[in-house]
């Protein structure tokens, strides 16, 4: 068991490093390396895509490893963080559209928040059990 | 649900981590079942029942929450 949640945090943390680098390159790459290149730009843009769903695949064997303790951790977690996105998501959108904040919605400001909120959530749900 | 957990494991000088690693669990979830906090699935169960050689209903006492 240890060994193969070893390999699978292992391929998690390459799969997420390697999509975390296609996305700066297919977001600064269009401006600062290869100047405005639609091809090019389209092929970055779906190298990231593919890494993207890699990570994804690697998240799900990871999750599929967990005993039943962690993935009722993980389950917690990720539900109040479901719920928690699509709730400050809207009102965040709202906030734009009604022009009560001075500044442009941005999905980044959004991804942001999920993945804070699951990390202090997942920290939370793990004391509980400790 | 009250448990023997914690007793069994000593008898036979199992650390939380052999216990784990026999069960095919993580030392935390024995911890949290020791401590009451979490209740094992029924494979968990039948295998720490199998592992000490006693009934599962000798080591698991059901009560009901309030």
């Amino acid at each position: 068991m240890k060994k193969e949640r070893k390999k699978n945090l292992y391929n998690l943390a390459l799969w997420t490093w390697s999509w975390v680098a296609t996305l700066a390159i297919a977001s600064f790459g269009p401006k600062y390396i290869w100047d405005d290149h639609t091809v090019l730009t389209t092929l970055a843009i779906s190298v990231n895509f593919v890494h993207g769903i890699l990570m994804i695949v690697a998240n799900r064997r990871m999750f599929n490893n967990f005993d039943e303790l962690e993935r009722k951790i993980h389950l917690e977690s990720l539900a109040l963080t479901l719920g928690l996105a699509v709730v400050v998501g809207l009102s965040y959108s709202l906030l734009d559209t009604t022009n009560l904040i001075a500044y442009d919605a941005a999905i980044s400001n959004l991804v942001i928040f999920i993945g804070l909120t699951y990390l202090v959530l997942v920290t939370i749900n793990t004391r509980r059990y400790a | 649900m009250k448990n023997r957990l914690k007793v069994l494991r000593a008898e036979y000088s199992y650390t939380q981590e052999d216990l784990a690693d026999i069960i095919g669990v993580s030392r935390q979830t024995i911890n949290a079942i020791e401590k009451e906090k979490f209740d094992p699935s029924l494979p968990t169960a039948f295998r720490i029942s199998k592992l000490f050689k006693l009934p599962i209903e000798v080591i698991f006492h059901f009560e009901e929450t309030k």
